[in-house]
C-alpha cells in the first residue's frame, strides 16, 4: 500500500498549526490582558509566566510556515499572497512583541512604552490572525497556480468577526493560565478577566459557527447533511460543556481546570473549521493532493519529522516542567 | 533609472533590507552562543568566578541578541511567500524541506533550552544548565548549516529535475544538500560569525582596560577574543581564498564583477586594487592595478587566461559596482583583522598584551568590523547571483509574486521605519550594557600575574583603581534588572 504522503502533511500541518495557536495563544493572551493590570509588579509575574517559554511557542509559527513551504508549496505560495497584508501586519506586531520580552527589564524610563508594545503587538498579532483565518475559510481564488483575487479580499465583515473571536479566544487563554500560574489578588483578577472571556469566546464561537455554513453551499452541505450531522449537533453539547467545567473551576478554585477546557474548546473550534476545510487546503481551489509537492520531498522531510517532532515535544515538556507550579513574585527571573 | 521601480526592484530591497537586518544578528549570535558555552565550561572545569560573571554578561547580550534574531528571522519565513510567491511555488520542494530540517533540528534546540539557559540556573543543576547552553551553541550551529544549504543550493543547484509545472523536483537529496559551493560557504560564514563575536568581545573588553573598570573580567575577554582572532583571522583568509576558487569555478560571472575584469586576459589578469567601475563604458575608471596578481590568486599561475565580462551578455551580468565596492570592503577588513591579531600575539610575546592602550583602542575601533565585512561579504555573494535567483536556471524577475509596486512600497516603507525603530533600541541597550561592565566584585584578585582564559600567562594587569568600592556590588553581574 502506499503511504498517502500529502494527507500524513496534512495532518501533521494542522497539528503544528493546533500546537502554535494554543501556545503562542496564551501567551499572547498575556499581552492582550495587560491593559487590564496596571500595576508594574502584577505585569512582571505576568510576562515571567510566560518568558521561558513564548519562544518556543512561537516557533511552531515557523514551523507552520516552512513546513506548508516545504510540502504544500503551492499552498504556501497562494495564500501568502491572498493574505499579504494582514500577514504583513502580523509580523510587525509580532516584533514589537518579541523584544518587549527583553527590552522591557533595560529601561526604566521606557518600560511603559514596552509594555504598550507588548501589549499592541500581542492583541494585532491576534486579531490578524483570526483575520487571516476568516479569508482562508471564505476562500480563496487561485488561477494558474497563482493568487487571482483582489488585494483587499480578506476584508470582510467575516474576517472581523473571526479576527474579534481569535482575541477574545486568546484573552480567554490568558486569563485562565494566569489563574493556573498565579496567587493572590493577581489571581482573582484573572479569574473575573477569565469568566468575561469566556462568555465572550462562546458568543463569538457561536456567531462564527453559525456564519460559516453559509458562505460557501460545501460547508452548508457538510454541517447540515446525514450523517454529518450526527456530529454537528455534538458540537454544540461539548462547547457548553467545556464552558461549564471553566465557570465551575474558576468558582470553586480549582485552577488548572478552566485552561484545560479553554484548550478543549479551541480544539473543538479546531476540528470545525477541518470539518468545513477537508480536503481543501487553499478552500475552494487547491486539495491537498493538488497542492502536494513531489514525493521525493515530502518523504525526505517526514523522515525528519517522525524523529525530530518527538525530541520536541519530550524536551519542550521538559521545559514546561522546569518552570512549573505557581509563579514566586520575590523570584524575578530578571 | 525611476521606470524600473516596479514590484520587483522593490521587493528585492524589501528583501536585502530585512536579510541584512537579521544576518547581523545570527552572525553574532552564533559565536557568542559557543562563546558562552566555553566560559561556562570553563567555570565548571576552573570554577573561576571570572568565567560564571563574564558568562552572566555576555548571557543578557546574547538575550538580547537572540530576541531580534528571532523576531527579524520570522519575517524572513514568510517573506518567500508574500514577495517571492512563483520562486516558493517553484524551488519549495526544494528549498523548502532544508528549511523544515531547520525549524525541527535547530530553532526549537535553540528556543527549547533558551529557557532554561537564561532564567534556569535556580532550578536545575550546574551540569544540566551547562548541557542547555551546549544545546543552544549546537542550535546555532545547525541552524547556519541548514540555511546556507539552502543558499549554497541556490548559487549553485546540484541534484535536482524539472517537472512539468515548471518546479524543482529533487532526484538526489545528498547532491542537494552538500551543493558544489556548501561547504566553502558554511566555512566562512561560521569563522566569520566567531570573528565577528571575538571582535565584539575585544572591543568590549579592550574599553573596559582603557577604562580600568574591571582588568580582571576585561583582560579575560580580552585575551580571549584576540587569541581567537589572532587563530581565526588567517584562517578566514585562506577559507575566502578557496571559497573564491569554488565560485569561479561555478560562477565565473560573479567573480568578473568582482574583479572588475570587463575584458578578457589571454595572458594574464591584473589586480585592480581601487578603481571606479564604469558599467556604461565597460571599464574601470582611476584603476589602481597589479599587473598578472589577479591570475595568481585565481589560478595561482601568474599567466594563466581570465575571461571578462565581454563573453557574457549584458542581461545576464550582476550590477558590477556594488559587487566590485562590497567585495573590497570585505576584504580590507579582513586584512585589518588579520592585523589586530598579529599586533596582539606579539604584545602578548612581549607582556604587554594588558597595557598597551594602542592596542586597545585598535581593537574598540574594531568592533563593529565584523558587521560591516559580514554584510560586504553577502552583497558580494548576494547581488553577484543576479539576474538569478536560482543561478542559470530561474530568474529573479520570473520569481515575484503577482503583486503590485504599491503593496510592496508600503510594507517595505513599514519595515524600515519599524526596524529602524525597534533593532534601533535594541542596539542602544546592547551597547549600553556593554558599557557598564560590572564592577569586578573580585577585585583583589585583579593584582599581580594571574593566568587568564587557559589560553595564556597574563603578567602584569593594571592594579584596580577601584578596589575599595568594587565589593558590595555583585547583583549587577547577573542577569540583571
Amino acid at each position: 500500500m502506499e503511504l498517502d504522503l500529502p494527507f500524513i502533511w496534512a495532518a501533521l500541518i494542522a497539528f503544528a498549526v493546533l500546537a502554535y495557536v494554543v501556545l503562542d495563544g496564551f501567551d499572547l493572551g498575556i499581552g492582550i490582558l495587560f491593559p487590564f493590570f496596571r500595576e508594574k509588579a502584577d505585569r512582571d509575574v505576568m510576562m515571567n509566566s510566560v518568558a521561558p517559554v513564548w519562544d518556543g511557542n512561537e516557533t511552531w509559527l515557523v514551523l507552520g510556515g516552512g513546513g506548508l513551504l516545504a510540502v504544500f508549496p503551492l499552498a504556501y505560495a497562494t495564500i501568502l499572497p491572498a493574505l499579504y497584508a494582514p500577514i504583513i501586519a502580523m509580523l510587525l506586531a509580532l516584533i514589537f512583541r518579541g523584544v518587549a520580552f527583553e527590552y522591557r527589564w533595560r529601561s526604566k524610563k521606557a518600560e511603559r512604552l514596552w509594555d504598550w508594545a507588548f501589549a499592541g503587538g500581542s492583541s494585532v498579532a491576534a486579531l490578524m490572525q483570526g483575520i487571516s483565518l476568516g479569508a482562508l475559510v471564505q476562500g480563496i481564488d487561485v488561477q494558474n497556480r497563482v493568487y487571482a483575487g483582489g488585494w483587499w479580499d480578506w476584508l470582510t465583515p467575516f474576517s472581523l468577526l473571526t479576527g474579534l473571536a481569535l482575541l477574545v479566544g486568546y484573552a480567554l487563554l490568558g486569563a485562565t493560565w494566569l489563574v493556573m500560574r498565579t496567587t493572590g489578588e493577581l489571581a482573582e483578577r484573572a479569574r473575573h478577566y477569565a469568566l468575561l472571556a469566556a462568555v465572550a469566546t462562546i458568543a463569538a464561537m457561536g456567531a462564527v459557527s453559525l456564519w460559516t455554513p453559509f458562505l460557501k453551499p460545501d460547508y452548508l452541505d457538510r454541517w447540515f447533511r446525514y450523517p454529518t450531522a450526527l456530529y454537528t449537533v455534538m458540537v454544540p453539547l461539548m462547547v457548553i460543556g467545556c464552558f461549564l467545567v471553566i465557570i465551575n473551576g474558576l468558582q470553586n478554585k480549582r485552577d488548572t481546570r478552566p485552561f484545560l477546557a479553554s484548550l478543549g474548546l479551541f480544539l473543538i473550534a479546531y476540528i470545525g473549521i477541518g470539518i468545513s476545510f477537508y480536503p481543501y487546503i487553499v478552500p475552494t481551489s487547491v486539495t491537498i493532493w493538488e497542492a502536494a509537492g513531489p514525493d521525493e520531498s515530502l518523504l525526505f522531510l517526514l523522515i525528519g519529522a517522525a524523529v525530530l517532532i518527538p525530541a520536541i515535544l519530550a524536551y519542550t515538556a521538559y521545559a514546561y516542567w522546569v518552570f512549573r507550579g505557581k509563579i514566586d513574585p520575590e523570584e524575578g527571573y530578571h | 533609472m525611476f521606470e524600473s521601480f516596479d514590484a520587483t526592484i522593490l521587493a528585492r530591497i524589501q528583501f536585502a533590507f530585512t536579510v541584512s537586518f537579521h544576518i547581523i544578528f545570527p552572525a553574532f549570535s552564533i559565536g557568542l552562543a559557543s562563546y558562552l558555552a566555553v566560559l561556562e565550561g570553563l567555570h565548571l572545569w576552573t570554577k573561576k568566578p571570572v568565567y560564571i560573571e563574564l558568562f552572566d554578561f555576555w548571557k543578557t547580550i546574547f538575550a538580547l541578541a537572540f530576541g531580534m534574531g528571532v523576531v527579524s528571522g520570522i519575517v524572513m519565513s514568510y517573506q518567500f511567500g508574500t514577495n517571492w510567491s512563483v520562486f516558493s511555488d517553484k524551488a519549495g520542494p526544494v528549498i523548502g524541506p532544508l528549511m523544515g530540517y531547520e525549524v525541527l533540528s535547530a530553532f526549537f534546540l535553540e528556543a527549547g533550552f533558551l529557557g532554561v539557559m537564561l532564567f534556569g540556573r535556580k532550578r536545575v543543576g550546574p551540569g544540566l544548565h551547562f548541557f542547555a547552553t551546549l544545546m543552544v551553541a549546537f542550535g546555532t550551529l545547525m541552524s547556519a548549516t541548514w540555511i546556507l544549504s539552502v543558499n549554497s543550493w541556490m548559487q549553485t543547484p546540484a541534484g535536482f529535475a524539472m517537472n512539468d509545472v515548471g518546479q524543482f523536483v529533487p532526484t538526489d537529496w545528498w547532491a542537494v544538500i552538500f551543493n558544489p559551493s556548501f561547504p566553502y560557504r558554511f566555512t566562512h560564514m561560521v569563522l566569520a560569525a566567531y570573528l565577528t563575536t571575538a571582535l565584539v568581545v575585544g572591543a568590549v573588553g579592550g574599553y573596559h582596560l582603557l577604562r580600568r573598570t574591571a582588568p580582571l573580567r576585561a583582560g579575560t575577554m580580552f585575551s580571549m577574543a584576540m587569541g581567537m582572532i589572532t587563530v581565526v583571522a588567517p584562517l578566514q583568509i585562506a577559507a575566502g581564498d578557496a571559497h573564491g576558487l569554488n565560485t569561479l569555478e561555478h560562477q565565473p560571472v560573479k567573480v568578473m564583477a568582482m574583479e572588475g575584469h570587463f575584458d578578457s586576459h589571454p595572458d594574464g589578469a591584473p589586480l585592480i586594487l581601487f578603481g571606479i567601475p564604469n558599467s556604461e563604458e565597460k571599464r574601470v575608471d582611476y584603476a589602481i592595478e597589479v599587473p598578472k596578481l589577479s591570475s595568481l590568486i585565481l589560478k595561482h599561475d601568474l599567466n594563466a587566461p581570465l575571461n571578462g565580462l565581454n563573453t557574457v551578455p549584458d542581461e545576464l551580468e550582476p550590477p558590477v559596482e556594488i559587487v566590485f565596492f562590497s567585495f573590497r570592503v570585505m576584504v580590507a577588513l579582513g586584512f585589518a583583522m588579520l592585523g589586530l591579531g598579529l599586533w596582539s600575539l606579539y604584545c602578548r610575546f612581549k607582556g604587554t598584551l594588558y597595557r598597551s592602550e594602542w592596542l586597545h583602542r585598535f581593537a574598540v575601533v574594531m568592533g563593529p568590523a565584523g558587521f560591516i565585512a559580514v554584510l560586504a561579504g553577502w552583497i558580494t555573494t548576494e547581488v553577484g547571483r543576479q539576474p538569478y535567483t536560482v543561478y542559470g536556471h530561474l530568474l529573479t524577475a520570473q520569481s515575484i509574486s503577482p503583486i503590485s509596486a504599491p503593496a510592496v512600497a508600503s510594507s517595505l516603507i513599514a519595515f524600515v521605519i519599524v526596524y529602524f525603530l525597534v533593532f534601533g533600541a535594541g542596539t542602544f541597550y546592547i551597547l549600553r550594557l556593554m558599557g557598564r561592565l560590572p564592577r569586578d566584585p573580585h577585585g583583589h584578585l585583579g593584582l599581580g600575574p594571574i593566568r587568564t582564559a587557559g589560553i595564556t600567562p597574563a603578567p602584569g594587569l593594571p592594579d584596580s583603581p577601584g578596589g575599595a568600592h568594587n565589593h558590595g556590588s555583585h547583583g549587577g553581574a547577573h542577569h540583571g534588572a
